[in-house]
């Protein structure tokens, strides 16, 4: 692989296959470019993970994805359906496909943890409140906070939130869970416990996990492909071994050196 | 000048009638800028111009005339354009549409104070407008403004007696109506004062409760 190259797949499969595709798309934020004509897909099932310096586009695909952002040029498709260009209401039912779990966490504050888990699939998937107590609660003991159903997100420790917040993701039943920083504003005793939460549902269900960590050990642990980023382009791609033992690009040596 | 108790005795029937329309314009008048200031807040935020410029210049110039004009305006012109309102409804109403002008201020510092995270999330969970509305930014940005929006009830009580000059006969009407028959201001007047006074106090107490209970 060379660096001119702007088509850097993930996989080198036939089309049909891919679940998640961006087609030369680019985003700018005023003169700043940070994708550009980017090409790129993940196959269903594939746990990949975002490297590269701040600023160089990871998390910009994550919310495109999410719909949080919309490109300036390009396509965007998931599991075969156009999420850019497209019509609001095809956007919600390919969002239906996408959940995504946040630096922040981002959880309700004016509802319980309960309540945060099972406001989307009652008034989205029209689940009954039952069903989706049930669903929360299996999910709450997913992540080990079967205890904290009353509780408001306010009385939980960052990774106790963290964890709610992807309970609250995965009620939705996503085929793709988007995962930005997600131990980025934790304190450092409490990642273990949200990493180990996702390596768990990692291993266990068959969900499409993308990544962005700075957490290189996670991403050795969990991911089967790696993809470094520096200036909204993927300059190296290959399986985490590869890519952190040896590296082929300059830019991937010295960005891990830095990180490692 | 002195102070006469029996005065005071006698200005008590017409006091407590007083109090009751006072109360009921503060608390209707309140109950019409809370929700009328959170439907003009509403529109401010819908995405076409042709909503927001008509919301935006009538409230801006709601706000920026005095509420004694509209009073008068509203009970005198409207009847010429065949529409009749009583003394009561039309007060009530004048103050409820100028604090709602206040009120979407509040409401619109309140929404923007909820942060991007939260449409963010329900993005993400792919709620729907309404239910974002209803369900996350709402319930936010309205426990945000509690505080405010109390503040405003005091000065809409502070400003109940401007309906007396459309005949409404609130607690500064009757002072006047009682002084007019017997000859005493300094007593019927006095009264009332300790009553505005009591009646802020109290109010202001039960916010901080609200307060309270409400931001933790």
């Amino acid at each position: 692989m060379s660096v001119e190259t702007t088509k850097t797949p993930v996989d080198s499969a036939p089309e049909n296959t891919e679940l998640i595709r961006l087609d030369q798309v680019t985003k700018r934020f005023g003169d700043n470019t940070v994708l550009d004509h980017l090409d790129f897909c993940v196959k269903p099932g594939r746990h990949v993970t975002l490297i590269g310096p701040s600023g160089s586009g990871k998390t910009t695909i994550l919310r495109l994805l999410m719909t949080l952002t919309k490109p300036d040029e390009g396509t965007i498709t998931v599991d075969g359906q156009r999420l850019f260009p497209a019509t609001e209401k095809q956007v919600r039912e390919v969002r239906k496909k996408i959940g995504m779990v946040f630096q922040q966490f981002n959880l309700f504050p004016n509802m319980s943890v309960l309540r945060n888990i099972t406001e989307a699939p009652v008034s989205v998937l029209g689940l009954s409140k039952d069903e989706a107590e049930e669903r929360a609660r299996e999910l709450l003991d997913l992540v080990g906070l079967a205890d904290k159903c009353d509780a408001k997100p306010s009385r939980l420790s960052g990774g106790q939130q963290q964890r709610v917040a992807i309970a609250r993701a995965l009620a939705m039943r996503p085929q793709v869970l988007l995962l930005d920083e997600v131990t980025s504003a934790l304190d450092p005793e409490l990642v273990a416990g949200v990493l180990d939460v996702l390596r768990d549902i990692a291993r266990t269900t068959d969900i499409t996990m993308l990544c962005v960590t700075h957490e290189m050990n996670f991403a050795r642990d969990i991911s089967d492909q790696v993809l470094m980023f520096d200036s909204g382009r993927v300059i190296e791609s290959g399986p985490p071994e590869k890519i952190f033992s040896s590296p082929e690009q300059e830019r991937t040596r010295e960005f891990l050196s830095a990180v490692l | 000048m002195t102070w006469d108790w029996s005065a005071v005795g006698e200005f008590m029937p017409l006091f407590w009638d007083g109090l009751i329309v006072t109360l009921q314009a503060l608390a209707l008048g309140s109950l019409i800028s809370f929700s009328l200031g959170l439907v003009w807040a509403l529109l401010m935020r819908t995405p076409t111009r042709w909503v927001q410029w008509p919301v935006g210049i009538v409230t801006e110039f709601v706000r920026d005339t005095p509420l004694l004009v509209q009073l008068f305006f509203l009970f005198y012109v409207l009847p010429e354009w065949g529409l009749t309102l009583s003394a009561m409804a039309t007060g009530v109403l004048a103050i409820g549409l100028h604090y709602s002008t206040y009120t979407m201020q509040v409401y619109r510092a309140g929404i923007d104070a909820v942060p991007p995270g939260q449409w963010e999330a329900a993005t993400a969970l792919n709620l729907s407008r309404t239910r974002t509305w209803r369900a996350v930014i709402l319930p936010q940005a309205i426990r945000r403004v509690v505080p405010a929006l109390g503040n405003y009830v005091i000065s809409m009580l502070k400003d109940t007696p401007m309906l007396m000059t459309i005949t409404v006969l609130e607690l500064l009407g009757r002072a006047r109506l009682f002084s007019q028959e017997h000859f005493q201001f300094t007593e019927p007047v006095t009264v009332i004062g300790v009553a505005f006074i009591v009646i802020s106090y109290l109010a202001s107490l039960l916010l901080r409760t609200l307060e309270r209970r409400l931001v933790r």
